[in-house]
């Protein structure tokens, strides 16, 4: 990039901001055309043929990209087109992993509604067969299942993330990054499977409670939550920790005053990440902490359900109803997902609460 | 100043160079939690060696769920199915994460950014049995056609020889779920990375005369490189692991293929432990731990592997 | 809270919390043993096992928790084999099984949740027919033998005009279209039985051992019972097995016995079971079945899942042993019988074997 472009910039025509619509709009209707050519072909040649609207659109949009390059290269030079190129790519990206994203909540929605109702989340399936119930008794396991295993996890993940960032040398530091590393790929069952054995030699042969899902969860929430705060921490400025050295602040202070705040945004949204990651979670949590219909309350006895369990053996375990069942299993999905949704705002507005008031 | 100065300079104000009791039990807490981890993970590692062993070992005769094979045989197309898998997987997902982190981060306007960050945060909370419904029933079906079509003109490629799946339900499909699944994650990660790119850095690139392509070059990527990396580390996590969503989603029948559109595919490690473990009972549980003994190996070797090939991130790191 | 609708989201919490905590407070665990004959049973009982009786088991738990109230019964349908397993080890007081279990297993002794040297009680509770489906359009009913029914899961017969098919069906129009078979992909109790009826009704064609895992790769796998229901309803041309409650819309096969082609129903399914003996070599209150696949009787439909229900004669925790014997009592009751059918249409057992499982049960101590 340090060579000087053959171009002159300042004399250089520039492509006008509608050029590049218009262009697209060409492109598309080119496509179109030519795609309704070929069925018209094709539906002459025998059976009648299919209009190709996914095929229209993509031809479309590569043709847009080849001939904003083309122009852009020749009107405005090598670097604007390149620039205007990865524009195009990087926007493409972003719908393309967007059309599954819509597709996927747009499911979830509008089969979830069905049954999103008051009754829902206020009652049991205690005693209740085909239509009604509710999964009171899942969200209540999920509610405290989940907080359980983030207040083992986040104290732990985030200590150690400052330990890596701020502490640790040598060996140690090394062993504990690449096995952090190592412990995401823990497959969810296995932590299940851990923590019902571990619970089996504490407290007796079958021993399956709430909390015992909490310690499945927390193995696979732990790594994620010291992956991403490591980043966020390490991302704070060198200038930032020294100047409050300077001041005379002591270490550990610098660190919860300084680096923390400055990160919180980060940090925030890693364990947000991390709690995403382990709420939906259904096979740890069938084989730590059981699975009832009744409501429980206690974590440190007996079977509690949870909202990922619930909505799995719904759909497992449609009963002659089948409709019920799969409303209850989709209301649940879209329950899950509110409920992150709404811990994502909270964790914002920590946030934006700690975070420093002109950072960015 | 203690950082910088070093112990071999004696300062003459003596509080800073004293060891104060806030850092000493501080700093001992973050290390006792770092050692915590090793110790938790030294316990699922021992969990997996014993009850795994016995697997290992366990003879093809009198084990029902190997019938007749051997431990290596059994697992072996296992193995190749979570690779396999996982790569069509992150093939697919990092490029596209980096370039949606990029466009919330450097491209859409601020209001708009701060909506899409949110949205797609969200997705890293639809549980994977809702990922597996939906790539089953929404997914697999509209996929159907484009299989037809890739076996009838790219045939000749043996990635797509088929025959093509009647249902759909390929290791593609599986690969493009999985895809979906770790994208929020890689994106989430990479987008606060690319945020914290120091402005100065930026504007220095544009006050340069650098298009918006040339300055994420040269002053956002370099920076954000050992965080995308972290993105892509956690995201394979997640692809090698899961559980249902493949389960639920792809037709395994313990062959060893690159094909991708056949109703014919390797099984991954996580799903086979979670169709088989319920009706597993004796040393076939001990079988099917021991296949999650090995999944634990081969993150290990990937983690290594990754670490070895991107090896510079103190070169970026804004700590020491 | 009438007065203050907004916001009474903590009222109702409170007031929820308090209504179910104080219902919690009367449910911890099983510490106070009930006199027998005392109609106030308490406590929590809990089962581990198979999916397939899960439909089955929550008709019975809704019907048995309403009748007494302070009753938790919690099953957890984790699967035939962890179940066999979580009783084995004492995790569960008493195990859903889609086998029974067999003499070496038996003949170990060990099982943690009764008095060792002691009998288990083996109940085929739970009956249901398996449907072999089809999606076709416009065709509800084919006939055909467990010949055809085998060769087109071997992969012999690829497309539903073959002359094998179409000569069990005359006046039916059978669509040129290839068919895709569906198998299970996991381990089930459903792959047994119906491998064990293939390999014993069709033995010329399918050589393979029943297993409950589905021994070759033609078509495609999906797991559990719902999986295969979505890919057949998914995919015109599909053709599978899987629990009859779940056939819904779906083409269904019936199945030639004898001379005739039987389309499967509850009653048809009980009529098997009933024409089947007891396996040899068990204990008094082990009611294993052996079923006769190969039967040539009329209106009997063979390819049938029997799911066990499994408890000890003796346990060594005897503050449940009212629980579990008012528990399987509903269950094999009529009433538990009916509504079981009603929520996972499985078929009613038959009084005469009512009696012996009373007796079974009744010697519970």
């Amino acid at each position: 990039m340090t060579a000087v472009a053959e171009v002159n910039v300042y004399s250089a025509g520039q492509l006008s901001r509608r050029s590049s619509w218009f262009i697209l709009l060409g492109g598309l209707v080119v496509s179109f055309v030519a795609f309704l050519l070929l069925m018209l072909a094709e539906s002459t040649s025998g059976e009648p043929a299919e209009f190709n609207i996914v095929g229209a659109v993509l031809v479309g949009v590569l043709l847009y990209g080849v001939v904003l390059y083309v122009t852009s290269r020749l009107v405005e030079g090598r670097r604007p087109a390149m620039n205007r190129l990865v524009t195009t790519l990087v926007t493409l990206a972003f719908v393309i992993a967007l059309l599954p994203l819509i597709s996927l909540v747009f499911t979830v929605v509008v089969n979830g509604s069905a049954r999103f109702d008051w009754a829902f989340l206020t009652e049991t399936m205690r005693n209740v067969l085909g239509q009604g119930g509710g999964a009171a008794h899942a969200l209540v396991g999920t509610l405290i299942v989940t907080l359980a295993a983030t207040l083992i996890s986040v104290p732990i993940g985030l200590l150690t993330s400052i330990y890596l960032v701020e502490y640790g040398r040598g060996r140690l530091a090394q062993a504990i990054t690449f096995f952090v590393d190592v412990m995401t790929g823990i497959p969810s069952i296995v932590a299940g499977l851990f923590a019902f054995s571990l619970f089996a030699m504490l407290f007796g042969p079958g021993t399956r409670m709430g909390f015992a899902g909490a310690i499945a969860l927390s193995v696979l929430m732990i790594p994620v939550v010291v992956r991403s705060s490591e980043e966020m921490l390490r991302l704070v400025p060198n200038e930032l920790r020294e100047a409050a050295y300077a001041l005379g602040v002591p270490k550990w202070l610098a660190i919860l005053k300084v680096v923390l705040p400055t990160s919180i945004a980060g940090i925030m949204t890693g364990i947000t990440l991390a709690i995403a990651r382990v709420i939906g979670e259904t096979a740890p949590l069938l084989v730590a902490a059981g699975f009832t219909h009744n409501m429980n309350w206690n974590a440190f006895s007996d079977f509690m359900q949870t909202l990922p369990v619930f909505v799995y053996n719904s759909y497992v375990a449609q009963g002659t109803d089948a409709q019920a069942y799969l409303d209850r299993a989709w209301a649940g999905a879209l329950t899950l997902i509110l409920i992150v949704m709404l811990l994502n705002v909270i964790a914002r507005l920590i946030a934006r609460y700690f975070a420093p008031k002109n950072g960015r | 100043m203690t950082t910088t100065a070093g112990p071999a300079v004696k300062a003459p104000t003596k509080p800073i160079s004293k060891q104060r009791v806030g850092d000493r039990v501080f700093s001992g807490s973050t290390l006792a939690a770092g050692s915590l981890i090793l110790a938790v993970l030294a316990a699922v590692a021992a969990f997996l060696l014993i009850q795994g062993m016995p697997g290992i070992v366990a003879d093809p005769e009198t084990t029902s769920i190997l019938r007749g094979q051997s431990f290596w045989e059994y697992v072996w197309p296992l193995v190749f199915g979570t690779l396999w898998a996982a790569t069509i997987a992150l093939v697919m997902a990092i490029p596209l994460a980096i370039g949606i982190a990029l466009f919330i981060s450097h491209y859409a306007p601020r209001a708009l950014a701060t909506v899409l960050g949110y949205i797609i945060d969200l997705l890293a909370a639809v549980p994977s049995v809702v990922f597996g419904l939906w790539g089953a029933n929404v997914l697999a079906p509209a996929s159907r056609t484009a299989y037809a079509w890739l076996e009838q003109h790219l045939g000749w490629i043996p990635l797509f020889a088929g025959p093509a799946s009647g249902t759909g339900r390929s290791i593609l499909t599986a690969g493009i779920v999985l895809a979906v699944m770790v994208l929020p994650i890689i994106t989430a990660i990479c987008r606060e990375v690319f945020l914290q790119t120091p402005v100065l850095h930026e504007e220095a690139a544009l006050a340069l005369g650098a298009t918006r392509w040339e300055m994420i070059r040269m002053s956002v990527l370099p920076f954000a490189r050992a965080g995308i990396v972290s993105g892509a580390m956690l995201g394979l996590g997640r692809a090698l692991g899961e559980t249902m969503a493949v389960a639920m989603v792809l037709s395994a029948s313990g062959v060893v293929t690159f094909n991708l559109i056949s109703s014919n595919n390797p099984s991954t490690i996580a799903a086979n432990i979670a169709l088989s473990f319920p009706e597993a009972y004796g040393i076939n549980v001990n079988v099917l731990i021991a296949t999650g003994l090995i999944l634990f190996a081969i993150t290990l070797v990937v983690n290594s592997l990754a670490r070895y090939i991107v090896n510079r991130r103190k070169e970026f790191s804004g700590a020491n | 809270m009438n007065l203050k609708r907004i916001g009474s989201v903590a009222a109702v919490a409170l007031a929820g919390a308090l209504v179910l905590s104080s219902c919690a407070a009367e449910t911890p665990g099983t510490t106070d043993p009930v006199d027998s004959g005392t109609p106030g049973l308490s406590g929590t009982l809990v089962g581990v096992g198979a999916s397939a009786q899960g439909s089955a088991q929550e008709a019975w738990i809704a019907g048995f928790q309403t009748a007494n109230e302070d009753v938790n019964i919690n099953y957890s349908p984790d699967g035939s084999g962890a179940g066999r397993d979580a009783f084995r080890g004492g995790g569960a007081q008493f195990a859903g099984t889609d086998r029974a279990f067999n003499d070496a297993e038996i003949a170990e002794d060990a099982f943690g949740t009764c008095v060792p040297g002691t009998d288990i009680i083996e109940l085929p509770a739970y009956i249901s027919p398996i449907a072999i489906a089809f999606n076709l359009d416009g065709i509800t009913s084919l006939n055909m033998s467990a010949d055809t029914i085998a060769s087109i899961f071997t992969g012999a017969i690829t497309n539903w005009n073959d002359p094998a098919i179409a000569a069990d069906n005359a006046g039916v129009t059978l669509p040129d279209l290839a068919i895709e078979p569906i198998y299970r992909a996991d381990d089930s109790g459903t792959s047994e039985n119906f491998t064990d009826y293939l390999a014993s009704a069709a033995p010329s064609v399918w050589t393979y051992e029943p297993d409950g895992e589905w021994p070759i790769q033609v078509g495609t796998a999906a797991p559990q019972t719902s999986g295969v229901a979505d890919a057949l309803n998914g995919n015109v041309g599909t053709f599978g097995y899987l629990d009859a409650s779940r056939a819904g819309s779906l083409g269904t096969v019936a199945v030639k016995v004898g001379n005739d082609f039987v389309p499967f129903s509850p009653e048809a399914a009980a009529a098997i079971v009933d024409a089947s003996p007891f396996a040899e070599g068990r204990t008094e209150f082990d009611f294993a079945v052996d079923i006769d696949r190969d039967t040539a009787e009329s209106g009997v439909y063979p390819v049938v899942l029997i799911s066990y229900i499994v408890a000890c004669v003796e346990y060594q925790n005897k503050s449940v042993v009212d629980l579990v014997k008012g528990y399987l009592s509903y269950v094999i009751s009529e009433e538990g019988q009916t509504a079981a059918a009603a929520n996972a249409g499985s078929a009613p057992i038959s009084a005469d074997f009512r009696a012996k499982a009373e007796a079974a049960i009744a010697a519970i101590k």
